[in-house]
């Protein structure tokens, strides 16, 4: 299985993320173009984090109109994996391709640390070799991550199990002190309705070694090699 | 022909930036002021030769399109000869 | 620009005369130009507003033989300010020592380079950014941050990590300064919040991971904060770049951000004291574009790979002015540019503001004539502006034209390694405080004291306080090298590729300088500033191996300062020389005085070290239970009532300074970090942390932190006296470390690391429980939760920002 690392201009998180997939899970891994629209037949498609185009407007506000992420789309549409990681997630919210939208977070401040996640869903390929109700060591680091969408919209992801993980405290307990940037409900990763597309704040790619403090995110890139094994 | 575009966010979708500054008044002696809400402005300079009609168009469309995120953000604008 | 550049080098003097000759004829060439620049109108006004002096402009005139232009004067105005001349202190910086085995780069260029093994080379420098932060704190530091990362990657080395040294006003809502002068306190509010946010916005979107460093307050910097932004980077040892113009013809390209007013005479204004006023300079201050410094890296970085470029250098300060005459004169050839062809952000910008613009994220490079077509391909695809501004011409001038019109035409070497050189008098300087414990001060120490209590304001303090409000807003991970990120005793970063699979190299690096130190005395302040950022590199189990400095001090026309910059560059040399770890450059920021009121002499430091193995560094905190904990000390240097007046207890529990810093020996030391390497190479030892500011007891309080493991440490003291108990537990004693291992491993520990020279270690306690317990000779003197400890430490900083500030 081959996966799809997009680089736009102000990525800078595409080497981690291609060191991940290349070095620790040695899959085969490639590097999209954000001004190609050929996403070179690859089986899943990363979009890792960074300021893509400089971020300026909004996050993510300019790569959704980028040539790639119009085939990244039809990729979706078609029920091929994407994951975005931080900005990734940012861009796919802008995208449409995930519901709500990420907003400054309610400290004001740009956030960098290890946070807690708890997994509310193992029926997806980003979290099948997880257990519900686990808790990850995964760091976050950005400014704008506080998740925002309506309470209907809230609702309806609750009722079809589309929250992948909630911020929590060590223990797995969902409180105000454990959400670090505001989130709705500490979210920190929505999927959409086929599920076949996850978004996520904190970084699996800075946590898929014990060296860096956590192998924990590595669980995910673990998951999505099995769902894409069984396909 | 100048287009004055401003985006707030929504009513309903909490802006920690302007509860901040709301609250820098309250520290200055500043009173008098119930809420502040904070955004952002762009300047459009559209080209002469657009109708005004056209203009319209247009600026709505840059302002839904890209200027603003309609989950949280909504526009208003001010067209200048 | 460049640090610690070589003093002139009188051998190219020859060549200028020659080519004035041969510029008269090659003038033919261009039948549009004059055959010199218009000259302007020399008033005594135009040369202060130039910040030149009377004798400076008979130099002038010597170099060009003729009046200069407007734009000549500009220039030299800027190549000869302090800031890029280092004209006051380059006659000391020549005693720092510079080479090793492992020098690659030494001063001279963008930035120092070392040979780290495996193919690899390391580059890193430190840069001030001071009298922009306090301008315009959020812009300031951010391009501070902006500027030392392209002289990193100019070099062709991809930056790996940043850390900075940072030194403001007071901020306490308690303090003197709170209750004086509340307008001064909410200003240095202001002041590190716009510099914090400015380095992380910056450093976080370029995306290199920032390891934190150190922030520390005095008083003297509430006019005068320093940003010292250190950072170092990757290159494949045979793929260096450098700043040198070569091969006659070869085209001269401009890349990156278009060229506007800003930061004009930004060299000029870094070299002044501040007045009253100074504020007013703010359309100086530039503004910067992280994005597209990004941009300008990745397509850097790829155009190097062509093989097509020559010689590439930032345009930092001084812009356009520096590139262009440093590039020449490192080649021994001269820059022909026409300005028409710069790309300009604004309309109607004349010559003088386009060479002296300070337009951030720009870049000079030369490439191979033919070869063009490649390089301006790459920076097409990432959509930056790349124009050929120029070519490469043989005789070494500056020759800039505008509208086709010669505007300059200056000999590279007279703005470069010509440039002024003063031998300011060195005058002396005694620190204006007693140099032993007043009377008062002494029957004060010999009180009995609860000393839990001190420990915890100790530890709310703002310089020994947690710096996480600082450190958390910084991206400390991205690159996903940091194997120890903020907080610790040092960054160690893993070099990806190197080594052994699984087991890769790593990098370290530390800042340290203790100003109230160096202020008591110079020599010895600088001596530990190298001695203790090398120590806690050697903490994680690297060896030290080379040194970058920031220089900051005062006005140098005062003979006190300059006897106060001699004395540390002294102390560094000694202390360089004696630790391995010869400076490959650095910056000076000298006139940080606002109203006559100077700083400290604060000479900061930048150690790099390598491990071998990364997996092997070992971390500051206590890591396990039931972990022995042992003291690493040198005998006989035991702190006395003189050098803790020099201490954070003297400053913060008592508002008083006296004396002297601690004792330091530099072989002893050196002992120390080779015994510390052992020890930890053999897998001996859990956790390092070096004892410093608010001595033992604070080092302890701190190692409990990380995991929430505490400790109990039984201490001895020869005099049982109250005075007794305070030097131990908070004197600041230079070279010892708290160590923790297992316990089976003690003996083992002491046989090995007691080998190197004097170096002593004494089992001192336990870790375990929920408790900092130390006793005295057997009596309890520090009982604590770690939770009540934590708590001052951990909030004190973001409180201190946070609470109400009368306006």
């Amino acid at each position: 299985m081959k996966f799809g690392v997009i680089i736009f201009p102000g990525s800078n998180c595409d080497h981690d993320t291609h060191n991940v997939v290349a070095e620790i899970a040695h899959q085969p891994v490639t590097y999209l173009w954000h001004d190609s629209d050929d996403l070179k037949g690859v089986d899943a498609v990363l979009v890792p984090g960074g300021f893509a185009y400089g971020d300026y407007l909004r996050t993510g506000a300019i790569a959704r109109f980028s040539p790639v992420m119009q085939s990244v789309k039809k990729f979706a549409d078609g029920g091929g994996l994407v994951l975005g990681i931080c900005n990734g997630f940012q861009i796919l919210t802008e995208a449409g391709l995930l519901p709500g939208a990420l907003m400054r977070n309610a400290g004001l401040k740009y956030i960098c640390k290890q946070v807690h996640l708890r997994v509310e869903t193992t029926e997806t390929a980003f979290t099948n070799t997880l257990k519900k109700g686990e808790v990850l060591k995964i760091p976050i680091g950005h400014a704008e991550g506080n998740y925002y969408c309506t309470t209907e919209e809230l609702k309806r992801l609750e009722a079809e199990g589309r929250i992948a993980f909630r911020y929590s405290t060590p223990s797995g307990e969902i409180t105000a002190e454990a959400n670090p940037n505001g989130s709705l409900a500490n979210i920190a990763g929505v999927l959409n309705e086929k599920k076949n597309v996850l978004g996520m704040m904190p970084h699996p790619d800075r946590s898929s070694e014990p060296l860096l403090g956590s192998a924990d995110g590595w669980r995910i890139f673990e998951s999505m090699i099995a769902a894409l094994a069984t396909k | 022909m100048k287009a004055h575009v401003t985006v707030t966010l929504k009513s309903s979708v909490l802006d920690p930036q302007g509860q901040t500054i709301h609250n820098a008044l309250g520290k200055i002696g500043i009173e008098g002021v119930q809420a502040v809400r904070q955004g952002k402005y762009f300047l459009l300079n559209l080209s002469p030769a657009l109708s005004q009609e056209a203009a319209r168009a247009q600026v709505e469309r840059i302002a839904r399109e890209v200027l603003t995120n309609p989950v949280i953000e909504e526009f208003s604008y001010k067209l200048e000869e | 620009m460049r640090a610690h550049d070589h003093p002139a080098n009188n051998d190219k003097i020859g060549h200028e005369k020659m080519n004035m000759r041969r510029r008269l004829t090659r003038s033919e060439d261009h039948p549009m130009q004059t055959s010199t620049p218009e000259p302007v109108s020399i008033t005594a006004e135009l040369l202060a507003q130039h910040s030149v002096t009377p004798e400076e402009y008979e130099r002038i005139l010597a170099a060009l033989g003729r009046t200069p232009s407007l734009t000549e004067l500009g220039i030299y105005s800027v190549m000869w300010s302090e800031h890029c001349s280092y004209k006051s202190s380059r006659v000391h910086l020549k005693r720092l020592p510079t080479r090793s085995e492992r020098v690659v780069q030494g001063p001279g260029e963008n930035a120092g380079i070392i040979d780290v093994g495996d193919g690899w080379a390391c580059a890193f420098k430190i840069e001030s950014h001071n009298h922009p932060s306090y301008i315009e704190p959020h812009q300031g530091a951010a391009t501070g941050v902006g500027g030392i990362l392209r002289d990193i990657f100019t070099m062709g080395a991809r930056p790996l990590a940043v850390m900075d040294s940072l030194r403001f006003g007071p901020i306490d809502p308690g303090s003197e300064l709170a209750k004086s002068d509340p307008a001064t306190l909410a200003h240095n509010h202001r002041i590190v919040e716009g510099v914090v946010d400015g380095i992380a916005s910056y450093g976080n979107c370029f995306g290199v991971p920032n390891l934190g460093g150190e922030t520390k307050f005095e008083s003297c910097y509430s006019g005068n904060p320093l940003v010292n932004a250190f950072a170092l980077g990757l290159v494949k040892k045979d793929e260096i770049f450098y700043a040198k113009a070569a091969g006659v013809g070869n085209p001269v390209i401009y890349v990156g951000a278009k060229t506007g007013r800003d930061g004009i005479h930004g060299a000029t204004m870094a070299s002044e004291e501040f007045k009253e006023g100074s504020e007013q300079k703010r359309p100086n201050v530039q503004v910067g574009d992280p994005f597209m410094e990004k941009l300008l890296l990745e397509a850097c970085l790829e155009a190097m790979k062509t093989g097509a470029i020559v010689g590439i250098q930032d345009m930092g300060a001084a812009g356009l002015t520096c590139s262009t005459c440093e590039m020449g004169a490192r080649g021994c050839v001269g820059l022909d540019v026409e300005l028409d062809n710069v790309p300009q952000r604004e309309t109607g910008m004349s010559a003088y503001e386009i060479m002296l613009s300070e337009s951030q994220e720009r870049m000079l490079l030369v490439a191979e004539k033919g070869r063009e077509g490649e390089v301006l391909g790459v920076f097409a695809k990432w959509g930056l502006d790349a124009v050929i501004v120029g070519t490469v011409c043989p005789e070494p001038r500056l020759r800039i034209r505008h509208h086709g019109v010669l505007v300059a035409d200056i000999p590279n070497t007279s703005l470069t390694d010509d440039a002024p050189l003063y031998r300011r008098p060195v005058g002396t300087w005694k620190a204006p405080v007693p140099p032993e414990p007043p009377a008062d001060v002494l029957a004060e120490l010999d009180r009995p004291r609860d000393y839990t209590a001190d420990l915890k304001k100790l530890l709310a303090s703002s310089n020994i306080c947690s710096k996480r409000w600082v450190h958390e807003q910084y991206d400390s991970m991205v690159q996903t090298n940091t194997v120890q990120g903020p907080g610790g005793e040092a960054g160690v970063m893993r070099i990806k590729g190197s080594g052994a699979p699984g087991h890769e190299r790593g990098l370290v690096m530390a800042l340290d300088g203790n100003s109230r130190w160096a202020y008591l005395d110079p020599k010895l302040g600088a001596m530990h500033a190298v001695a203790e950022a090398a120590r806690k590199v050697a903490c994680t189990g690297a060896t030290p191996v080379a040194a970058t400095n920031c220089l900051n001090f005062g006005n140098p026309e005062k003979p006190e300062i300059m006897a106060q910059l001699s004395a540390a560059i002294d102390g560094i040399s000694e202390a360089c020389t004696a630790l391995g770890t010869p400076i490959t450059g650095g910056n000076v920021s000298l006139y940080n005085e606002t109203k006559g009121e100077g700083i400290y002499p604060t000479p900061v430091l930048g150690i790099v070290g390598i491990i071998d193995d990364v997996t092997k560094a070992v971390p500051a905190g206590f890591q396990r239970e039931g972990e022995a904990i042992l003291l690493f000390y040198l005998p006989e240097s035991g702190d006395d009532t003189r050098s803790f007046g020099s201490s954070e207890y003297a400053k913060t529990l008592l508002g008083r300074l006296w004396g002297k810093p601690p004792q330091l020996n530099l072989s002893e030391e050196s002992n120390l970090h080779r015994a510390l390497a052992a020890v930890i190479d053999k897998g001996l030892i859990t956790s390092a942390c070096d004892i410093s500011d608010g001595g033992v007891a604070v080092s302890a309080a701190e190692a409990t932190f990380s995991h929430g493991i505490g400790g109990r440490l039984a201490l001895q003291s020869q005099e049982s006296t109250a005075t007794g108990a305070l030097l131990v537990l908070f004197g600041e004693e230079a070279s010892q470390v708290i160590v923790t291992c297992k316990v089976e491993n003690v003996f083992a520990v002491i046989d090995l690391a007691e080998t190197f020279g004097n170096v002593c270690v004494a089992e001192i306690g336990r870790t375990g429980g929920d408790r900092l317990e130390i006793t005295l000779n057997g009596n309890p003197v520090i009982d604590a939760t770690i939770n009540e400890l934590t708590k001052p430490w951990a909030a004190s900083l973001s409180a201190a920002l946070h609470d109400e500030v009368p306006a």
